[in-house]
């Protein structure tokens, strides 16, 4: 299948690609067909900055127990983070 | 007879005359040929679409394959343009069937047409041959597995792709439907239904659905691919352009 459920949000940080490190805007995230990885569908996360370019991209192809621990892991450690530390100063 | 051809990149008059890249094959032939519009799928103008469009001129095609994310992404390599384009909800259904018109005019204007002009597209390609060929005057179409002709893009679904059923009636040419039997998108019902209301507009159309193929069974570079069906696909493709699109 193809499909075309994209999830579009707004963030901030930074991110690192081809050309370095580049401040980051926005992230599409979706399951479909990967460019690289060899599954028919992974889920696949493009953290972009659209006002540098198309090539100011990070781009992961997550399997789907793969994309589970990570995002699991990523609330665990939000989870676990001094309270006071998680107003991004 | 000859089976040399010329490859490459060029540029064409796309919707709302904007100048957009194209990939262009053609062989060295001095007899007059059919033109083939190849429509690429959602990850874009890769090289396995560019492979198809070569395919193509070595069958005594003329070839092209507009980039229809060259607004969003000029000169980005396919996936980074791929990505933008979904970030920016896809390609208007208007603006496709613009870029398709002036890739059947640029096939035409060269010295190697017969003025016969097909198209053929992949995935989200499918659905936008159908459109192109309910939207414009062509010889033939092919619609390898396009989602959400009928069936309506899953709720949240960003990307321009409305139903366009009620367009059948409107379509301009033959068209050939290539799909797999285990895909959702388009699921067998919807290929039916499809099917169904084309015979009821009393349109000229076959339709091929294959058992152990699911979506993209053509592509040679992914888990997807099915040779057997494939390769028969490919078969009913050399038929259908060679009724429709001689001279």
């Amino acid at each position: 299948m193809c499909t075309y459920q994209t999830t579009t949000l707004a963030l901030e940080g930074s991110g690192k690609g081809a050309e370095g490190w580049f401040a980051l805007t926005e992230a599409s995230v979706y399951f479909d067909h990967p460019v690289h990885a060899g599954a028919g569908h992974t889920l696949n996360i493009d953290l972009l900055n659209p006002g540098r370019g198309p090539s100011s991209r990070v781009a992961v192809e997550l399997d789907p127990g793969s994309a589970r621990s990570l995002a699991e892991a990523i609330l665990a450690t939000l989870e676990s983070a001094p309270a006071g530390q998680l107003t991004g100063e | 007879m000859t089976d040399a051809m010329r490859a490459e990149t060029v540029s064409i008059t796309g919707a709302g005359g904007d100048a957009i890249e194209a990939y262009l094959a053609q062989p060295l032939e001095t007899a007059p040929v059919g033109g083939v519009v190849v429509i690429h799928h959602m990850p874009g103008f890769d090289a396995p679409t560019k492979e198809i469009t070569r395919r193509f001129a070595s069958h005594r095609y003329l070839a092209i394959c507009p980039k229809l994310y060259w607004r969003e992404a000029p000169g980005a390599s396919p996936d980074d343009a791929a990505a933008t384009a979904r970030a920016r909800g896809g390609v208007p259904d208007e603006r496709l069937v613009g870029d398709v018109a002036g890739a059947i005019a640029h096939l035409k204007a060269m010295d190697g047409s017969n003025q016969k002009v097909a198209t053929i597209g992949y995935c989200s390609g499918g659905r936008q041959s159908f459109l192109a060929a309910c939207s414009l005057p062509l010889d033939a179409a092919v619609d390898c597995y396009g989602a959400f002709v009928l069936a309506a893009a899953p709720e949240g679904a960003p990307l321009s792709a409305s139903p366009i059923g009620h367009l059948a009636k409107d379509l301009s040419c033959p068209l050939l439907g290539l799909f797999g039997v285990e895909d959702q998108f388009p699921a067998p019902a919807e290929v039916a239904e499809l099917e169904k209301i084309l015979t009821e507009q009393r349109k000229t159309f076959e339709f091929h659905s294959y058992e152990g193929a699911g979506h993209a069974f053509f592509a040679t570079n992914r888990p997807s691919y099915r040779p057997e069906a494939a390769n028969d696909g490919w078969e009913r493709i050399w038929d259908f352009f060679g009724r429709y699109l001689s001279s």
